[in-house]
């Protein structure tokens, strides 16, 4: 199976590959909207979606009612109803437009996960290969440069309802996601700077990212997050402002602005909005695992080979090793997908100016910061500064802290 | 008494924010593992209290009979005009011949129906009940209107102390028609 996958054209593979990925990808996004309806039921009190069942799953004696009890069917029923109701286009938008604002919000949603490798197998020569569309140099850049494209279906559509929620749902998003864009690529820097020794060859690559997390040692094998847990954090809260998920629901607060962006969208059109949002919290929270949380490496300093190894698969098996590499990505990835859920029914709403204060008061400082602090650590290592640079750096860190957390002046309450 | 609520400058983890969201995250979570607390309708079914007044019902006497005379007061004082009743004469022969009257037709339309339970006040009889009935339902116009049978097979039969058919009975048998 293996020879006859690898005497298939590369393009043909290529194909086959992506094709794959989006069946995956699709799905999970129409999964993430039942588990959506199911987590949220479960944090309220209540059981959620329970009710649909197809006739002939009635006959099904324990099966039937627990899937009945699960709701799946909604999944289906949800599915279906987009598709049959009556798509219809208001008189007053623009056509084009309006039509295409869906479409584009689908296409970065699924291109971006070409760079995100969501698994590795060991090949022949024992090097670790991974399992990605493109495995490209410039990885994490690919990821930021096509994913913020997903703000302009969020403009389009809002300019192209031509009525005035939906236009400021629109420039909510656009301000907010140029906003939070800024801190997220510098919570990012700090990683690339660490894993891109001077002297050796510079890799943007998410692969790469996960390969040093997976080393031997003790500071080899360490997770990102517990190295550098600022900019995780930043990464992360960044992550919720660029999905527009909760708090940072801007876009299409439906207490203020009715349905935001997507008020005038109505059935299938509305759907791609919702399937790309669920394909954009996938594929960012991929983007959180790969760079903090170690990848499809099960748990800190345990590399993947080295579990497979004590169960006896050891690298001689490529194809359970990549489909346990892929299970352990996964597994990380729905939890942050619950993580979203979990916030969205914790955290409230912000206000406007509160997101804009956030992000450029706070979160930019501190990026910016944590990278200064990250690349002063480096310097201190590489060029072997010693113990007195060190000292430097904790007393700058520690007055940087003061200025800060300074307590609030009474004129500014 | 109007009073100055002072604003307090806000705590170091407050301002931090992380905990504070962390500490409400814990808190979500707790709910998230409870027991739901809903109530799945038409499976479960709350406890009806005492003297609830659902849909309106015919009832018999501890001996089976009907109790109404067909007096027309409930159909009088419906405000809806919800009630429909046609008089019918008991025949001579049957067990309760010393009863008055009885209703040949009784119909409660239910989409015209209040719940006000006027018509189980000014019943002498006490044969309108209004019970724990509440979710009276249907598909068609014909359907939510009540007939006579269905009336009764709601209703059913209530404990009643009083005997009136019976005392009358015996009261006619000892040759003391006005007892």
């Amino acid at each position: 199976m293996v020879e006859f996958w690898q005497n298939l054209h590369p393009a043909v593979q290529l194909f086959l590959k992506g094709i794959a990925v989006v069946l995956v990808i699709f799905p999970l996004g129409g999964i993430g909207s039942l588990a959506e309806r199911k987590i949220s039921a479960a944090m309220q009190g209540r059981p959620g979606p329970n009710r649909a069942l197809p006739i002939w799953f009635r006959w099904v004696p324990v099966l039937g009612p627990f899937l009945q009890r699960l709701g799946v069917f909604h999944l289906m029923a949800d599915g279906l109803k987009m598709l049959f109701k009556e798509d219809a286009l208001p008189g007053h938008v623009n056509k084009v437009y309006f039509v295409a604002a869906p479409i584009l919000a689908m296409i970065p949603a699924l291109t971006t996960v070409t760079a995100v490798p969501f698994g590795a197998y060991l090949n022949g020569e024992g090097e670790l290969v991974p399992l990605v569309l493109a495995n490209l140099d410039v990885g994490i850049l690919a990821v930021f440069a096509v994913s913020s494209l997903g703000v302009y279906s969020l403009i389009i559509a809002g300019w192209a309802s031509n009525s005035k929620y939906p236009f400021l749902g629109g420039v909510r998003a656009s301000a907010q996601l140029i906003s939070y864009e800024l801190s997220m690529t510098l919570s990012v820097l700090p990683v690339f700077l660490w894993i891109n020794a001077p002297g050796t060859n510079g890799s943007l690559s998410l692969f790469n990212v996960v390969q040093y997390q997976s080393q031997p040692g003790l500071l080899g094998g360490t997770w990102f997050f517990f190295l550098m847990p600022v900019s995780a954090v930043v990464f992360l809260v960044s992550l919720f402002a660029e999905t527009n998920r909760l708090p940072f629901d801007m876009a299409e607060g439906e207490a203020d602005l009715v349905g935001g962006f997507h008020t005038e969208y109505g059935a299938f059109k509305w759907g791609l909005f919702f399937v790309a949002e669920y394909a954009h919290m996938i594929v960012g929270s991929g983007v959180f695992v790969l760079l903090f949380l170690g990848g499809w490496n099960p748990l800190p300093w345990l590399p993947l080979e080295k579990v497979l190894g004590w169960m006896g698969v050891a690298g001689n098996h490529p194809i359970l090793f990549g489909i346990a590499s892929i299970v352990v990505f996964l597994v990380k990835v729905l939890f942050f997908i619950f993580v979203f859920m979990w916030v969205r029914w914790t955290v409230p709403r912000f206000r406007y100016d509160q997101v804009m204060k956030l992000g450029w008061q706070k979160l930019l400082p501190l990026a910016i910061g944590n990278l200064i602090f990250y690349a002063a650590a480096i310097a201190i290592i590489e060029l072997h500064l010693g113990v007195a640079a060190w000292v430097a750096l904790a007393l700058a860190t520690i007055v940087a802290l003061f200025a800060i957390l300074r307590p609030q002046s009474r004129a500014a309450l | 008494m109007a009073y100055v609520v002072e604003r307090k400058p806000l705590s170091l983890s407050e301002r931090l924010y992380i905990p504070q969201v962390l500490a409400g995250m814990k808190t979500t979570l707790k709910h998230f593992f409870a027991p739901n607390v809903t109530m799945e309708y038409p499976e479960q079914r709350p406890a009806i209290p005492p003297g609830y007044r659902g849909v309106p019902t015919l009832v018999k006497d501890p001996n089976g009979r009907e109790k109404c005379v067909s007096c027309q007061l409930c159909e009088f004082v419906c405000p809806p005009k919800a009630i429909r009743i046609t008089p019918g004469e008991i025949p001579p022969d049957a067990a309760n011949a010393h009863v008055e009257k009885g209703p040949k037709a009784f119909d409660i339309d239910m989409l015209r129906c209040i719940y006000c339970g006027l018509c189980q006040e000014v019943c002498p009889e006490e044969a309108i009940w209004l019970q724990n009935q509440y979710s009276m339902s249907g598909y068609t116009r014909e359907e939510m209107v009540n007939n006579k049978e269905r009336l009764y097979e709601l209703g059913g039969t209530l404990p009643d102390q009083h005997f009136k058919w019976d005392k009358k009975k015996a009261a006619e048998q000892r040759g003391n028609a006005h007892h």
